[in-house]
């Protein structure tokens, strides 16, 4: 009853060559090598063809008009890319230093903390960022007309965008203080560190190093983000890059200045994504 | 006053209970050795010892505090004792240095340099004072251990709490491990270990507890309960762990096979 190609003795291996000869088993490996040589040459003609079909010269004056770019410096610079940065940056340490206390009450044993950060991290997972931003930049101010966010825009959108980006790396911290050994805890208890020692000294060093990659993610997400700013009717000296490209593009009539802003974007994105995966390889080398 | 007093202790898991009314006694100097089978509460009664486990009820009393009373500053009586886990649980993210400088520093308030020298004395004491700068993960499972000893000592712990230290290790690492706290329990250190290494015990404890199902079903000196157990079940476990190849297929319920026809 045995399947008979299990069998490889006596008289039963025999006509097993026969069934697969070697020119099949080299006609496989054929195959393989034509089917990647097929895959090369549709992908090189669909890169022909619209590299034929594009009118080059149209598109170096739209796109990259020399003239026009050089009209948006330095103020690219100075201005837009520069408060596109301290927006995010402003955006991660608020957002940071919220998440990491709603991740801590999400994990504390006191139910109405854990309760109030999950209730909090789904709601603002659930919503979008330009409506929170909104609401942040207009909801607020209607309903205290007393009260200001301090900071004008800058506190705005640190709020705004912050607040989003709580939720998720209050998520992001929880599941690196889980992956710390609960024995970590419990050998530092037994010295005599008090929870929060413990927590200050032991757990959370350990805790970051696991998040770090992810929450540079986050810092590349909020980048993107801070392009919503516009939306809170930023000025010349809170203007940030989309905004900028976006204004250039109607003085001047030409797209060159959305490239512009695209490069300056990628300046910044690039470079952290590189840190991430090299990261994330460290990390993988160390466990 | 015995430096660990525990009477009647109970502890439950929801509805699994895992220690039934233990009562025992160390007294100061003494090395306690808890055998006994997988399951059979060990583990717990010693994290009851520095509350790592809240006990459902007893008392358990450490160099005279009552350590169940609630109102007792559980960090100061856990400063005064070691403990030594399976898992060695290193600090990760800390030199060797800095693991065993970081209580003292933090709790005890030592000067950084008089942490420092405390530390490298006892990374001595353990032979391992040229790991100082390593990081735990650099470092083999008996050197690892050696080390959290080290931690442990760092603190001038009035007793130290061992579970099973040797049972992640390597045959070959094991013996590093023994001598460290064989040189520890010959300097007069207050020492309850539970422990799978019969002949450690046999040699090392001053006395000898069997726990079986959460209670304590034996206890006495090495030569009594190695030599001449008086508890069936104690006879049993012994025999087990002592000549495992000769545990037959009857003790454990197995049915030798029908022989196979052809
Ligand atoms: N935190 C816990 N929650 C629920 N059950 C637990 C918990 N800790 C231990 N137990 C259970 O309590 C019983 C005794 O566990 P314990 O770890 O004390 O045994 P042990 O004698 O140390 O065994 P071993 O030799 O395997 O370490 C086991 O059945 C275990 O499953
Ligand atoms: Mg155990």
């Amino acid at each position: 009853m045995a399947d008979p190609e299990t069998l490889t003795t006596g008289a039963e291996a025999r006509p097993a060559p026969v069934l697969s000869p070697p020119r099949r088993r080299l006609g496989r490996r054929q195959r393989q090598r034509f089917w990647r040589l097929a895959g090369y040459l549709v992908f090189a003609a669909v890169l022909l063809t619209v590299v034929a079909a594009a009118d080059w010269g149209r598109l170096a004056d739209s796109f990259f008009r020399p003239d026009v770019a050089g009209e948006m410096f330095p103020e690219a610079i100075t201005v837009a890319l520069r408060n596109t940065i301290v927006y995010t940056l402003l955006a991660f340490a608020f957002g940071l230093a919220l998440g990491l206390v709603l991740a801590l009450m999400r994990l504390s044993s006191i139910g109405p903390y854990r309760w109030f950060a999950t209730g909090y991290i789904e709601l603002f997972r659930g919503l979008p960022s330009l409506l929170v931003l909104f609401m942040v930049g207009y909801g607020v101010p209607l309903a205290f007309p007393d009260r200001e966010i301090p900071g004008g825009v800058y506190g705005a959108v640190t709020v705004g965008l912050g607040a989003t980006a709580a939720a998720y790396m209050a998520e992001t911290i929880r599941a690196g203080i889980q992956a710390v050994p609960k024995g970590q805890l419990e050998a530092a208890r037994t010295l005599g560190m008090s929870h929060p020692r413990a927590m200050v000294s032991i757990v959370l060093p350990q805790a970051f190093r696991i998040v770090i990659p992810p929450l540079t993610n986050e810092i590349i997400l909020l980048t993107k983000d801070t392009s919503l700013a516009y939306v809170l009717g930023v000025t010349a000296t809170t203007i940030e890059l989309t905004k900028f490209a976006g204004d250039a593009l109607n003085t001047q009539v030409n797209p060159t200045p959305l490239v512009v802003a695209g490069l300056l974007y990628l300046a910044i994105t690039l470079p952290l994504s590189q840190l991430v995966r090299w990261l994330e390889r460290r990390s993988a080398k160390e466990r | 006053m015995p430096a660990i007093e525990i009477r009647d202790l109970r502890k439950s898991f929801g509805r699994l209970e895992v220690l039934r009314g233990i009562d025992l006694s160390v007294e100061t100097g003494e090395v306690v050795c808890v055998i006994g089978p997988s399951g059979s509460g060990k583990s717990t009664l010693l994290r009851c010892v520095n509350l790592l486990e809240e006990p459902s009820s007893g008392s358990v009393h450490v160099d005279g505090v009552e350590v169940t009373d609630p109102d007792c500053d559980i960090d100061a009586v856990r400063r005064r004792i070691g403990m030594v886990f399976q898992q060695f649980n290193l600090f990760g993210h800390l030199r060797v240095r800095d693991n065993l400088t970081i209580a003292q520093r933090r709790v005890l308030h030592r000067s950084r340099a008089e942490a420092e020298r405390i530390a490298t004395e006892n990374l001595h004491r353990v032979g391992l004072a040229e790991k100082a700068d390593a990081y735990p993960a650099q470092l083999s499972g008996g050197q690892q251990q050696r080390v959290a000893i080290a931690r442990a000592l760092a603190m001038d712990p009035r007793l130290m709490l061992f579970d099973e230290p040797t049972s992640a290790l390597d045959p070959e690492l094991v013996g590093e491990v023994l001598a460290v706290m064989r040189s520890l329990a010959a300097e007069g250190m207050t020492m309850l270990v539970v422990t799978h290494e019969m002949s450690f015990a046999r040699e090392v404890a001053s006395r000898v507890v069997f726990m079986d199902g959460g209670t304590v079903v034996e206890s006495g000196p090495p030569e009594e309960v190695f030599g001449s157990p008086r508890e069936a079940r104690t006879r049993e476990f012994l025999h087990r762990v002592l000549e495992p190849t000769r545990v037959s297929e009857a003790e454990i319920g197995a049915h030798a096979s029908a022989p196979l026809a052809g």
